[in-house]
């Protein structure tokens, strides 16, 4: 039984334009433990569907189809309240992306994270909660001294951490990680990708990695989901997708990732741009740049089918051989 | 050999200095500089891709300013075809900037909304006094955008910046830098703003154009993977200060400075199977204001040596084949050569 179970998740915006469908049928799973990487490029939806799962979305937009299945039990139904009291933080946390401008710059680095234990949990004293707080920053590797500094005393790898701490506060099942390599140095990076690794392992913890950066998710994650203007292009087991690439969405993104250690080659792009999620393209979203579209992909959206174990994807190529 | 060398920068030295409140500046007494470039040193050849690669705060983008003189340096020389232009009133630069081109980090921010492309484009050319001709003005524009792969040219000439994808504009800026056909440009972090599928065509694009004019091309970076595919030689930066310099595949494959093996280490590749070293430096790069004495990696080097590399500073030292490096260690028992990459 899988602690997450995403079912053909649609999220869409309403805008005076008219709507954004910003994610279309979104289906995946993640294990206890596991971790998910989320990749895909700037608008295709991967915040849309961490902020979806967190129930967190904006006004304008709302999930209008699709189940969410968190230890079995549906979450897009739950009132506000009990998605207050139940299920984030305790159960689901996020580290949102710009570590830079997500803490407040007028409170103190514990005092924040205090504010998150004693909302999420009303019983425990402000006592416990700072002893909790003094440990939670250790574990994140920064001197419990510094709780009482205020963030612009931190640098941006040590802020990154500190917002890892808060969202551990409350022992999460589940944490998702938008961006948190980005805008750092990397070898900061580095440092603070090790310390997500050390942390699922340690906690046991669940994880979705939304990045664009395809290395990343090679380096953290056991499962990947490819995203292309608000679908799953290609889903499944890191080795498989990255060793052996089936959507063409795919094999164009890792020909676009130069690697320091591979040979030295002309870097290969995708032409065109991304779709308008207004108006998207008919059939497969990626038809009008894939080299290799054909009529069908014009009329019909392709399912997303398992083409070997843990490996899926949608593309009519590939579902047709 | 010489005579191919297009810009050199010699002894190359920037400090920012730090305004004070008047009652702190009674106390403290001393002018406080973020030292943003110290000393540096490097030629770029003809129709060379020079990478200058770093983390945040290394001062590569005040390097490349200078090099071009939209900053005034401190104190040091820099030579454009064999030419001293450190200090060059504007009016004598005017001829020389025709020649001397940069293309910016952000194209949603380099570009005049109000302007559109063919203006964007031609105001170069008006600026130098090419721009009589109208009918010259418009073949040179369509020449350019055809250079930069926005075909046709008339579908974009009356267009304006919001109307482009961030791809499509950071092209308008790189035709802006190419339109007076210079023989230096900078591109500073040119596709860090924009997606990865479209990277990849921004800077084949670039270096296509640099083998086309034959152009010498200073790319700053702070991604080495990137900078890997694209330079001919690279210089690697920490503090103001060139770390290691030389040939690309020296540098990524054999690098002698720890600061560069570190960098590398930490690059994350793009393959599941690969396990790398574990990260070993601690830390984050250190204030420029106050920047640590001796080597300025000491503090967050693995192997550093003390009281040596606290109290000398290593000079930049020559280890064969145009690969310098500066580390008091090299050669040393502590030293280790960087394990092999693949």
């Amino acid at each position: 039984m899988p602690l997450l179970d995403v079912q053909d998740l649609k999220t869409y915006y309403t805008t005076l334009r008219g709507a954004v469908r910003a994610v279309e049928g979104v289906s995946f799973q993640v294990e206890k433990g596991e971790a998910l990487g989320l990749a895909g490029e700037s608008g295709c939806g991967k915040t849309t569907v961490a902020l979806s799962l967190l129930r967190l979305l904006p006004r304008a937009g709302k999930i209008v189809e699709g189940k969410v299945l968190f230890d079995n039990a549906d979450i897009v139904n739950l009132t506000e309240d009990e998605m207050r009291k139940n299920v984030r933080w305790k159960r689901m946390a996020i580290v949102f992306q710009g570590a830079m401008n997500a803490l407040n710059p007028v409170f103190r680095i514990g005092d924040q994270i205090i504010e998150a234990i004693v909302t999420h949990e009303p019983e425990v004293s402000k006592k416990d909660a700072n002893e909790r707080t003094l440990k939670l920053l250790q574990m994140v590797g920064i001197d419990s001294s510094r709780a009482t500094h205020y963030p612009h005393e931190f640098s941006g790898g040590m802020r990154q951490r500190a917002l890892i701490a808060m969202s551990l506060a409350c022992n999460p099942d589940l944490l998702i990680a938008d961006e948190p390599g980005t805008a750092l140095d990397v070898i900061v990076q580095a440092q603070v990708l090790k310390l997500l690794r050390e942390l699922k392992a340690k906690l046991n913890l669940a994880m979705i990695l939304i990045t664009h950066d395809l290395s990343i998710i090679a380096e953290t994650c056991e499962k990947t989901a490819i995203m292309y203007a608000g679908g799953i292009a290609e889903y499944g087991n890191v080795v498989g997708v990255f060793k052996q690439p089936l959507h063409p969405y795919t094999q164009g993104l890792m020909a676009a990732f130069p690697s320091i250690k591979a040979a030295r080659t002309k870097m290969a792009s995708i032409p065109g741009q991304p779709p308008d999620l207004f108006n998207p393209p008919s059939g497969c979203r990626f038809h009008p740049r894939c080299p290799y579209a054909m009529e069908v992909c014009k009329k019909k959206m392709p399912e997303l089918k398992e083409v070997s174990k843990d490996h899926f994807a949608a593309c009519y190529l590939v579902t047709k051989s | 050999m010489t005579q191919d060398i297009v810009m050199k920068v010699e002894n190359l030295v920037k400090w920012f200095p730090i305004n004070v409140g008047f009652f702190s500046s009674i106390i403290a007494r001393r002018q406080l500089n973020v030292r943003a470039v110290d000393n540096i040193s490097f030629d770029i050849r003809k129709g060379e891709i020079y990478g200058l690669a770093g983390e945040s705060g290394s001062g590569k983008t005040t390097t490349g300013r200078m090099m071009i003189r939209l900053i005034d340096p401190t104190s040091g020389k820099i030579e454009f075809q064999g030419k001293d232009i450190t200090t060059l009133s504007d009016s004598e630069l005017k001829p020389l900037r025709q020649k001397m081109q940069i293309v910016f980090q952000d194209p949603y921010e380099s570009l005049n909304p109000r302007m559109t492309i063919h203006d964007i484009l031609s105001e170069p050319l008006q600026v130098q006094g090419l721009g009589h001709d109208e009918k010259q003005v418009e073949e040179k524009v369509h020449k350019t955008l055809e250079s930069v792969d926005l075909v046709p040219p008339e579908e974009f000439v009356f267009r304006y910046p919001h109307e482009l994808s961030g791809g499509q504009r950071q092209r308008v800026a790189t035709g802006r830098a190419f339109v007076l056909n210079p023989e230096f440009v900078v591109a500073d972090e040119p596709v860090s703003m924009l997606d990865v599928s479209i990277r990849a065509e921004v800077l084949n694009l670039m270096s296509d154009l640099v083998e086309k004019t034959g152009a010498s091309f200073l790319y700053i970076t702070h991604d080495l993977a990137l900078a890997r595919h694209m330079c001919d030689r690279i210089a690697v930066m920490y503090l103001g200060k060139i770390m290691e310099k030389g040939p690309t595949d020296k540098l990524v494959y054999e690098p002698l400075h720890p600061y560069t093996q570190a960098l590398i280490s930490a690059v994350p590749v793009p393959d599941p199977l690969l396990k790398r070293s574990d990260i070993v430096i601690k830390g984050e790069i250190p204030s420029p204001v106050n920047p640590p004495s001796g080597c300025r990696f000491h503090t967050r080097c693995p192997i550093a040596e003390f009281p040596l590399c606290k109290e000398k500073e290593p000079p930049l030292n020559d280890y064969g084949d145009g690969h310098y490096a500066a580390c008091n260690l090299i050669g040393t028992a502590k030293w280790q050569k960087s394990s092999p990459t693949t």
